[in-house]
């Protein structure tokens, strides 16, 4: 008789569970993968598809799915370690097949050559460049991240790869870069008098 | 002066040697025009205003060279007056002495002045003229943080008092109490003009106990005044600090993320509420400031009037600087200045003092040793926080634990490394965090942008494949529904006649018709035209015709030209 009623009332629990977790299953629904949202949170978001994707947020889709972690030479290994901690896998070093970490840098057309193709318009992911068929075209630096993916398709040439010149206001007070300089105050004095 | 009123204090604080007789016992003097000024366009915090002078062109002393533009930037002026050489990037007064754009003024030695436009009956005066006024002469605060002074005014909160720092608490620099001595008449109208500005709050002055001099002429200055008081605070450092020297007076604490303003409390220092009386009574915008030349090296120390844009050299050989070797050159005090690599930097709105100390007076930091964990640091910290602590995060860059530790509330005063018996360089780990947070900060807003703007891509290339996926259904639903009705109107008729090919043959009746008509038309106009003189027949034909008639001849003219060459060449 017990065992009829421990049967029994297990069979009831169960069916009670299962249906709140059923409705909670399609209550609280989740459309998108949080995980692939957080992994595009810790890319660069440069957008150059050197890890072999079309983008940050399909590689962060890949990466969800199981692809190595080591594939973004903008990110280098900071962004590995992130990803790493974040996902609880190993921290690769970064995979050099797909480029290797490089200083900021930001796209400058040489205007003058310009000869209005737009064919960098297309290429830039991020709608960086403005200009019109044969109306000279420039990068606006600010939104500019650097991908390099509108050098290759220019017909002349004309698009170089900057380095970012530090400003004083994210000047990063590197402590080994912190000069006490000896200088000669006199003759300075008089260099910048005549000078 | 010195009502009998409640002080409060901030926690921690240090007693380093004020070593400030050495620049206060000479009036403030001026120092020769120098031949070249190298003006920064941007002087305060925030953005450069635009540049109104072109290169060439004369400028005369209180000239504006910039206008604030949509930025409301604040202005800079021609200190003196002379020729723009050029506008070129130059070092700036900022420890990276990463080159800005810096106007270069050559100066003609007259020292000419524009009129100067002061404002009358300034109490009479509403709010928004004074502040426009205020900009306009391009006052920064004189602190040391060069925060624009009219938008400091502008702030929407009640204000309950008003302080003016006159603390002045870190060693050597003397340039406030100077001015307090010779100018404490000029300030305490400046203090009524922020008064009337922000509803005249209670202005209190507060000065440190080292300085009575300077308390005696400001209080003499305030006789008379209501609403305006001098209050003494004893002399611990970094008692001018603005969150510090809120707590002395007023017992209160400034939130971590907000502003003075939030507890209905303004501070402005007691230089900048001169420049506000000079501007506004006499027209003068900010062209010179106070700056203490002091330390050992120097023959002549003291304080002097320099115009903004004089290069650190030129000061230094005007007071006198006898180089010892290693001689280093501080851009602000001992305690929050920072070493110069350059001479050639200008003086700024924001440059309060420059010691050349000898090695002897401040040896330069010595090797780095490890924590021992003595906890001094902690003890003397006037923000609370636990310095050491910090260290090791900042060491091993732990910038989530950084902010778990309040790094963000560090106001740099140099405490904590003044105490260090390890001589560790605690505020350069500091500000070192500091800077890698704020570049992570930039980076990751700027990568929130790059995704919204990558996404925003897809969305329209999606949307426009969309809709030309969706012109092209259209286009062929056309096309299929045209075909239909050709078809069924190529039925109806035949329906209607009853026989089709009757209907064929009256259509081509119709057209033969029409054609024979046309014909005769043309005849006709032929023969008006024979009739015409021959001349105006090109005219009368269609231009097309008339353009292939022209290139015809032209190409015959060509062969002819050829062939009589050819004869003439045989």
């Amino acid at each position: 008789m017990s065992l009829v009623t421990g049967i029994i009332a297990l069979v009831i629990l169960a069916v009670i569970f299962g249906l709140i977790l059923g409705f909670a299953a399609v209550r609280f629904r989740v459309d998108s993968d949080p995980i692939v949202e957080q992994i595009d949170e810790i890319l660069p978001q440069t957008q150059c598809g050197q890890c072999g994707y079309p983008g940050c947020r399909p590689y962060a889709q890949a990466i969800a799915d199981g692809d190595d972690l080591n594939k973004c030479p903008p990110g280098g290994q900071a962004t590995i370690q992130k990803l790493a901690d974040l996902l609880g896998r190993e921290a690769k070093p970064l995979d050099e097949a797909h480029g290797v970490e490089d200083i900021k840098k930001v796209a400058v057309i040489r205007e003058d050559e310009c000869i209005g193709c737009t064919k960098c318009i297309q290429a830039c992911p991020v709608d960086a460049i403005i200009g019109a068929t044969r109306q000279m075209h420039t990068v606006i630096a600010d939104e500019c991240t650097g991908c390099d993916l509108c050098v290759e398709p220019c017909p002349v040439d004309c698009i170089d790869m900057v380095a970012v010149t530090p400003k004083p206001d994210r000047w990063r007070w590197d402590l080994d870069a912190i000069p006490v300089q000896v200088i000669d105050a006199t003759t300075s004095a008089k260099e910048s008098q005549h000078g | 002066m010195a009502d009998v009123i409640q002080l409060w204090q901030f926690p921690g604080g240090i007693h380093p040697p004020e070593r400030k007789s050495l620049a206060n016992q000479s009036p403030i003097r001026h120092l020769p025009v120098p031949q070249t000024l190298y003006i920064p366009l941007r002087q305060h915090i925030g953005l450069a205003g635009d540049l109104i002078v072109a290169v060439g062109e004369r400028v005369r002393r209180g000239q504006a060279l910039t206008e604030p533009g949509l930025q409301g930037a604040v202005p800079v002026h021609a200190p003196t007056s002379g020729i723009v050489k050029e506008i070129t990037q130059h070092p700036s007064n900022h420890p990276s002495a990463i080159p800005e754009p810096t106007l270069v003024l050559e100066s003609d030695g007259e020292h000419e002045s524009i009129t100067f436009a002061r404002l009358e009956d300034p109490h009479q005066r509403s709010t928004q003229e004074l502040l426009a006024h205020i900009q306009k002469a391009g006052i920064a605060g004189l602190g040391g943080a060069a925060f624009p002074t009219a938008q400091k005014l502008r702030q929407p909160q009640h204000v309950d008092v008003l302080i003016i720092n006159g603390a002045e608490c870190e060693p050597y620099i003397v340039s406030d109490d100077r001015l307090m001595r010779e100018h404490a008449e000029t300030i305490v109208q400046g203090i009524q003009l922020l008064q009337q500005i922000i509803g005249r709050p209670e202005a209190i002055i507060a000065i440190e106990d080292n300085k009575p001099e300077a308390i005696q002429a400001m209080s003499d200055a305030v006789a008379g005044y209501s609403h305006m008081r001098v209050q003494v605070i004893p002399t611990l450092y970094p008692s001018g600090g603005e969150k510090q020297l809120i707590q002395i007076l007023t017992g209160k604490q400034v939130p971590a993320t907000g502003y003075p303003a939030d507890i209905g409390i303004l501070m402005h220092n007691t230089g900048t509420a001169y420049a506000v009386a000079r501007a506004v009574y006499h027209g003068e915008p900010l062209l010179e400031r106070v700056v203490t030349l002091t330390g050992e090296a120097l023959r002549e120390p003291g304080t002097a009037w320099v115009l903004l844009g004089t290069p650190v050299a030129h000061v230094l050989e005007h007071a006198g600087l006898v180089p010892g070797p290693q001689q280093r050159i501080i851009m602000g005090g001992p305690m929050m200045g920072f070493t110069i690599a350059d001479t050639r930097i200008p003086i700024i709105k924001s440059t309060n003092c420059i010691l050349a100390p000898t090695a002897q007076e401040l040896p330069a930091a010595a090797t780095e040793m490890p924590c021992i964990r003595c906890g001094h640091c902690e003890q003397v910290c006037p923000a609370s926080l636990l310095p050491q602590q910090l260290q090791w995060l900042a060491k091993a860059k732990d910038y989530d634990g950084l902010k778990e530790h309040h790094l963000a509330d560090c106001i740099e005063c140099g405490a904590c490394a003044y105490v260090c018996p390890s001589e560790i360089p605690l505020v350069h780990y500091y500000r070192k965090a500091k800077a890698e947070i704020r570049e992570q900060v930039i980076e990751q807003q700027k990568a929130d942008i790059a995704r919204q703007r990558f996404e925003a891509r897809q969305a329209r290339l999606e949307r426009e494949k969309q809709e030309r996926l969706e012109k092209h259904k259209k286009a062929a639903e056309a096309r299929e529904k045209a075909l239909a009705e050709r078809a069924a109107t190529a039925t109806r008729p035949a329906v209607d006649a009853q026989d089709p090919v009757k209907a064929a043959v009256a259509r081509a009746k119709a057209r033969k018709a029409a054609l024979q008509q046309a014909d005769a038309q043309t005849v006709q106009q032929q023969a008006h035209a024979d009739t015409a003189s021959a001349d105006q027949t090109p005219a009368q034909q269609s231009p097309q015709q008339a353009r292939v008639a022209a290139a015809i001849a032209r190409a015959k003219a060509k062969k002819a030209a050829a062939t009589k060459q050819d004869d003439s060449e045989s």
